[in-house]
């Protein structure tokens, strides 16, 4: 499998991701410089990394989602080609339109690092394959603008069409929007395209691969990846 | 003919910062009256700040050295070698005047400075702790004070993305004019690529690097150098804005020319901004250097030589370029969009010259200005030593478990989640010892080595006793990176205090210099790097005497570390060390009997070195389950944090015949530790009573609550609600 990480100014967690890929796919992905204007040939899986890009000093992504590198990363989501972003790669994502909704600041105004619950709704797409049907996963967040916001008739299409892909749930595995740890509409933690080939999520499947760290439940996102891109 | 305007007056003189007698050295050193940009730079070179003027002195007695130590002080941070050709970079510096009057940004801008300092060397930031004291909760500035201290600590560093893994915080009445914020970065280099600040070669370009120049910060420094009364607000001005997306930039770009082999020199741009980083090159390397101001990058138009020469404005780096390497420099730093400019060159002459629009505005001797600065050896006068505490003489009306249940959801042992959740302490998935242990210990690449790291000190013992203060300070930080299966290494320390002009005070500094020196000696912990901030008064009241302490030690084997957490049930419970009762400056006098007074606990380094090393050999061969220094709050609060990271209680046993039940479980006896074990605990009975270390059977861990002869239990999950409460309830934040 022929992954890229998209490397902006201020991106953080780039190096995060691209560790686990390498440690769980077996291959390194390619660093990819955001003012370039072609991914590298044969990429199989675009990933926009978490951070600040560009500082996040306007709305969060809305200049990276306006990068070089972004029309290729279009033409290949176009192509069906599989993209990943993960907190700010997920704010880019709906920034660039390849995602709908937007995420603003958190319900209580501060940026949270902690643990959080969460159930994986389907398991019929590429991200999500190697989960077991309905599993409630522990991945850490650290955002401080992570709260999913839709107009009503895109949730409704979103949950319409199976689309929410991670849910916040409660330590007893309930979903509960009152208490979501940052206020995301329905709950929301990660959503995907209509094709199902574009993810975003604000928590970090990435930071929970090593057992050393407290826990691998981010490892079956990356060996779902693995799975489906092996022939390629 | 160096033009003057304004003139320069007495009344010009003192709003420098400088005394009468120290403007006369100027005088007497340069031989004529100083330019107005001459003034401001001596004003930023003299100041207390960046002078050490008034401990330089004392700080001559600190150990410096071991066979790991790479740099000692006098350098942007401290390096020592961790094996395996790697090295960690570290320092502390304190952002304390700056905080108080603009918390969001002081705090901010003190992250930046001092990941500045580490990724100058070379090194990139692996890890942030910090040590935080506020003044009273009840105070009406503390709680405007910690919101925006927590906000700017998180707001720099994740943006940044360095994790912060650890620190501490506290409250006290003393800091309610003056709060500290004590920031420590920590990075990891190739040993043999370090970069320092010593400039080599005549005629090279001197480069300025980074954000443009603006009019924020100046005389920050100064400022910092002063106290507060009124009108401090209106200092705001001389507070730095940060840009934590300019600074993590400039590091990926410093890093790659470092890596390009471009670099001769590199400083840094902070306190006394471009005057002190181009007279500490030049100085150091035994050149002169010439600036142009001409060429310097300002954010606005009409910005005059003084208001360049002392801005501090953040994100800036000065380098000594290689020759024939400007063009692949400069590259570098235009792909991550930052500025790069040729600001001057190095001489042969060792006069500091900075010329603007064609003139000389300043032309000095550069050695002299740092070596020349004056150097105090202010009186001093002893603190004056407590009695000891008898605990009989106490009248307690507090049952042990009430009285635990106050200290555990009191301020300073309340639970701090509320604000280490605000800083991402998990970005780049090394931290393996999360916030709320003994110490935060972070993973070196791949493992399976890893860095312990921890802050911390103690100001009412250093109050009452500078000396077993700062003794204090040393061992509790050398026990903690112990607890957790770790060699200590070295030490950065961050002293604040107040106006060192005060006999009273500067006997505070002495005497716990004085403890930190005869410590890190006995346990072999050198001071590699640290900062001193006086002057941290206001209305005449000083704060604590606060020597924090910032520790690095290195575990060879991850796998091996120990965790406070019981891990289950059944276990033994052994305390290691000595349990006389000591209840002088304690915790649980401090907050059950609301009396600050006593001699602290004596630190006898000989057993702080003994029983750690014991206890790291424990871990080391994995016969105990869970480790934890005792410190403040005694027995019992250490018990109490074991069960509450576990949800695991304990049966206990008593104190022995005799002891007063309060001083057996609230004392704060030192060079102690308490441990579990799950099937080893003759052969650790057997091995202390070899060694000839105290050590006493204190329960087994089980069920879910603490029980305690002849006492009410104590149950886990409740006391645990009380410890996560305080903190968000005060910030009027509810329990999320």
């Amino acid at each position: 499998m022929k992954s890229a990480v998209i490397l902006f100014p201020g991106s953080n967690r780039e190096g995060d991701v691209a560790r686990a890929i390498a440690g769980i796919c077996g291959t390194k992905p390619n660093i990819v410089w955001h003012a370039d204007s072609e991914l590298p040939p044969g990429t199989d899986l675009v990933v926009l990394p978490g951070g600040f890009s560009y500082g996040d000093y306007l709305r969060c992504g809305a200049i990276a989602a306006r990068a070089g590198i972004m029309p290729a990363v279009h033409a290949h989501a176009a192509k069906g080609g599989l993209v990943l972003g993960i907190c700010n790669g997920f704010q880019i994502l709906c920034e660039s339109g390849l995602l709908p909704g937007v995420l603003v600041r958190n319900a209580r105004l501060r940026f949270i690092c902690r643990e959080a619950l969460l159930r994986v709704e389907r398991i019929d797409t590429p991200f999500t394959r190697r989960y077991a049907k309905n599993a409630i996963v522990r991945f850490p967040v650290a955002h401080g603008e992570g709260n999913y916001t839709a107009d009503a008739e895109t949730l409704r299409r979103l949950e319409g069409d199976g689309r929410v892909i991670f849910r916040y749930v409660t330590a007893s595995g309930q979903r509960d929007d009152e208490q979501v740890l940052n206020g995301a509409a329905n709950s929301i933690a990660g959503i995907a395209s209509e094709k199902l080939n574009v993810l975003g999520l604000m928590p970090h499947p990435e930071n929970h691969v090593d057992p050393l760290l407290g826990s691998t439940d981010g490892r079956p996102l990356f060996e779902s990846l693995a799975s489906v891109l092996e022939r390629a | 003919m160096i033009p003057n305007e304004p003139k320069i007056t007495p009344e010009l003189v003192a709003e420098h910062g400088l005394k009468p007698d120290e403007y006369e050295r100027i005088l007497k050193l340069i031989g004529r009256e100083p330019s107005f940009t001459e003034l401001g730079i001596f004003s930023a070179m003299w100041n207390e700040h960046c002078s050490y003027k008034s401990s330089r002195l004392h700080l001559r007695g600190l150990p410096t050295k071991a066979p790991w130590v790479i740099q000692g002080p006098g350098e942007n941070a401290g390096v020592i070698d961790i094996g395996d050709g790697l090295a960690a970079v570290f320092k502390m510096e304190s952002h304390n005047h700056p905080s108080y009057i603009e918390p969001y940004q002081g705090a901010g801008t003190g992250v930046g400075g001092i990941l500045r300092d580490v990724f100058t060397m070379g090194a990139r930031p692996i890890a942030a702790l910090n040590a935080l004291r506020f003044g009273d909760p009840t105070h009406p500035r503390t709680r405007h004070l910690v919101g925006g201290v927590v906000a700017g600590i998180g707001g720099y560093g994740n943006s940044f993305g360095v994790p912060t893994v650890g620190g501490l915080v506290g409250f006290h009445t003393r800091y309610d004019g003056n709060c500290l914020v004590n920031a420590m970065a920590v990075g990891l280099a190739e040993a043999d690529k370090i970069f320092y600040a010593k400039a080599t070669g005549v005629g090279l370009p001197v480069v300025y690097l980074g954000s443009k120049t603006g009019r924020d910060g100046i005389h920050g420094a100064t400022m910092a150098s002063a106290e507060f009364g009124e009108g401090a607000e209106e200092k705001r001005p001389t507070v730095q804005v940060g840009d934590p997306f300019a600074e993590k930039l400039l590091l990926e770009a410093c890093l790659e020319i470092m890596a390009a082999g471009c670099v001769v020199a590199i400083q840094d741009m902070g306190a006394a901004g471009l005057t002190c980083s181009a007279v500490e090159m030049g100085a150091k390397g035994d050149l002169g250097i010439e600036l142009n101001l001409d060429n310097v990058p300002c954010r606005e138009a009409g910005m005059s030589a003084y208001e360049m020469m002392l801005s501090e404005s953040q994100e800036r780096m000065l380098m000594v370029i290689a020759p024939g390497k400007e063009e692949q420099a400069e590259a570098i730093f235009r792909k991550w969009g930052l500025d790069f400019a040729i600001v001057g060159h190095t001489t042969d002459t060792l006069r500091f010259v900075v010329k603007h629009k064609g003139e000389v505005v300043a032309d000095l001797p550069i050695k002299e200005l740092g070596d020349e600065a004056p150097l105090y050896d202010r009186p001093w006068t002893e603190t004056p030593r407590q009695q000891r505490i008898d605990p009989a003489s106490l009248s307690i009306s507090a049952t042990v478990p009430g009285a635990l249940e106050r200290l555990i959801g009191s301020p300073d042992f309340a639970s701090k989640r509320w604000i280490w959740e605000q800083y991402d302490h998990l970005i780049l998935n090394n931290t393996v010892q999360r916030p709320g242990g003994d110490a935060a210990v972070v993973r070196v690449e791949d493992g399976p080595r890893a860095l312990a790291l921890t802050t911390d000190v103690t100001p009412r013992y250093c109050e009452a006793d500078p000396f077993e203060g700062g003794k204090q300070a040393v061992a509790e930080c050398w026990r903690n990176i112990t607890a957790v299966g770790a060699r200590p290494l070295a030490l950065t320390d961050n002293l604040n205090f107040g106006n060192p002009e005060k006999p009273e005070i500067m006997g505070q500094l002495v005497g716990c210099i004085r403890g930190i020196a005869e410590a890190a000696r006995a346990l072999d912990f050198p001071v590699v790097s640290g900062n001193v901030s006086l002057y941290n008064e206001t209305f005449g009241r000083a704060i604590l005497p606060t020597p924090t302490i910032g520790g690095v030690g290195v575990l060879t084997d991850v796998e091996k570390m120990a965790t406070l957490a019981f891990k289950d049930s059944g276990e033994t419970i052994l305390v290691i060390g000595a349990t006389t009762g000591w209840l002088g400056q304690s915790a649980f006098l401090y907050e059950i009997l609301n009396r600050e007074d006593g001699a602290p606990p004596p630190v006898d380094l000989a057993l702080e070195r003994k029983h750690g090393d014991f206890v790291r050999a424990l871990i080391d061969e994995g016969l105990v389950t869970a480790v934890h220094d005792v410190s403040d709050g005694g027995l019992l609060v250490a018990l109490a944090e074991m069960a509450m990271a576990s949800g695991i209680g304990a049966t206990l046993i008593g104190p022995p015949a005799g002891m007063n039940p309060h001083a057996f479980w609230f004392g704060e006896d030192q060079a102690r530790y308490v441990v579990t074990t799950a099937s080893a605990k003759s052969a650790i009975l057997k091995r202390a009573e070899a060694a000839g270390i105290p050590i006493a059977k204190l329960g087994s861990t089980g069920g879910d609550r603490l029980n305690l002869p002849g006492e009410r239990p104590i149950i886990v999950d409740a006391l645990r609600e009380r410890h996560e409460a305080w903190l968000p309830i005060y910030m009027g934040a509810g329990r999320m």
